[in-house]
């Protein structure tokens, strides 16, 4: 059996960490360092913080949100969201970050993906694909959080990323963002059987079992959840305990 | 005395949380690429991400090789993280094969694919894994793993596996598809870890505590 990584995803605007629905009509939820040192002493494995209006803008104001939490959590974290180049990537590592995650940029201009991967490692590389479903099988990549469609088709663009020197997939359903009617599995079965590099599976978490259905029927390697988390639906604890007796093979953690 | 945990600093990896985790712990830390500071060290830590032939030319062109290996030489503990602790052996086969500081003898060679479970093998291995001890050890007492729960999980990021050639070197290890994998070596006042303590959570500071006690 794989080991699956549990992670929680914190998308952030300004100073805010927020929550949408299929990515959109924002809500302010808390700051964001609470949030993340909840989840640190809870039992995360990992953080990711997307910084979801940066595209938008043109850069990453994650910068001292990072700095300041990273001298008090100890477990890997990602950072996406307006990274345009090697320099903006190794910048976010400096700050404390472990790994960089891209999507519109990288869309602009694929061998942003190479330039990251060579200069830091495919390790320190989170491609995240928002991806929306437009017929029985078939996915168009979006971005800028949701908000432009690109006409790619996402078993195309996994090749693409993977080729390139993609270290990990975090995969988003723009479909299942924010609804708590659990993961697009069909979406998740696809990524999984295109490409070899571990998916994160994001969006649409309601209840454990959806959990369960990721990773035992679609073959996730890892989830990320988001409100389920913020608003206490499930804690770290319950969703290990659930994991355990379900036979999903998780980190082992002593507290 | 008071310790005086020097990193050295020679522009590979994430040193900054490797500071972060010993200023977390209260130890007295600095970062330093200096000779002669690195010489004042009470305990000197190797970090490193990367591959095998840019960390040693790094550190080939600050001077520091020599000095890392005369300080560990004089009994002052080491202990190298991941690439650093890699760094330890004599050789990699990492593109090709690199020469190490040679104060641990083995290699470091591919990783492991042949699936002896049921566990997938993906490299780069990127997870958190549980530590048990190696074959030759009954025990972690008085080590770097001192207080260490077995059923504790670290976090692992790498490609290729340090193999020392005496079985009395390794520490522990972990099992990634039935194969045993590297996890911690020793030898004398020098240790080496393959996964990365600044990211495992407390069980990480922890070690990073013992490794401050030794």
């Amino acid at each position: 059996m794989k080991r699956v990584r549990l992670i929680a995803r914190l998308d952030i605007k300004g100073e805010n960490l927020i929550k949408g629905i299929h990515l959109e009509g924002l809500r302010v939820v808390g700051l964001p360092s609470d949030y993340a040192n909840k989840y640190y002493h809870q039992g995360a494995d990992e953080l990711i913080f997307m910084d979801t209006v940066a595209s938008l803008y043109g850069r990453n104001h994650l910068g001292d949100i990072i700095k300041s939490v990273a001298e008090d959590i100890f477990i890997p974290m990602t950072v996406g969201g307006g990274i345009r180049s090697v320099e903006n990537a190794i910048e976010i590592l400096r700050l404390g970050a472990d790994k960089v995650a891209v999507n519109t940029a990288a869309v602009m201009r694929p061998n942003l993906i190479s330039e990251i991967s060579n200069a830091l490692g495919s390790q320190a590389l989170v491609v995240s694909i928002e991806a929306k479903k437009i017929s029985s099988d078939k996915w168009e990549i979006y971005t800028d959080n949701g908000r432009e469609s690109t006409g790619i088709d996402l078993v195309d663009w996994l090749t693409e990323v993977e080729s390139l020197g993609a270290g990990e997939i975090l995969l988003t359903s723009v479909d299942k963002e924010g609804t708590r009617k659990g993961f697009d599995l069909e979406l998740i079965k696809t990524a999984s059987n295109t490409t070899s590099i571990p998916i994160i599976a994001s969006g649409g978490m309601g209840k454990y079992k959806d959990l369960q259905d990721a990773v035992n029927e679609a073959g996730a390697d890892a989830i990320a959840m988001a409100d389920i988390l913020h608003f206490n639906r499930l804690t770290f604890a319950s969703i290990r305990e659930q994991s355990i007796n379900s036979k999903i093979v998780i980190r082992k953690h002593c507290g | 005395m008071d310790n005086k945990v020097v990193i050295i600093d020679y522009g590979i990896g994430n040193i900054l949380s490797v500071k972060q985790g010993f200023q977390k712990i209260d130890a007295n830390v600095i970062v330093s690429s200096n000779i002669k500071i690195i010489e004042t060290a009470t305990h000197i830590v190797l970090p490193g991400v990367g591959a095998y032939e840019n960390g040693m030319n790094a550190l080939n062109q600050l001077n520091l090789t020599d000095a890392v290996i005369k300080i560990a030489n004089k009994g002052v503990p080491l202990l190298g993280i991941c690439l650093g602790m890699q760094m330890l052996l004599d050789e990699s086969d990492e593109f090709g094969v690199t020469k190490g500081l040679g104060l641990i003898p083995g290699r470091v060679e591919n990783f492991p694919l042949s699936i002896l479970d049921h566990e997938p093998i993906k490299v780069p291995q990127i997870n958190w894994h549980e530590l048990v001890p190696s074959q030759s050890k009954n025990n972690w007492n008085n080590s770097l793993l001192k207080n260490h729960k077995q059923n504790d999980s670290v976090y692992f990021v790498h490609s290729f596996v340090a193999n020392p050639s005496d079985e009395k070197h390794k520490l522990a290890e972990y099992i990634c598809g039935g194969n045993r994998i590297t996890a911690v070596i020793e030898k004398d006042n020098i240790w080496g870890c393959q996964f990365h303590p600044e990211k495992s959570g407390a069980t990480g500071l922890n070690i990073l505590k013992n490794f401050t006690s030794l």
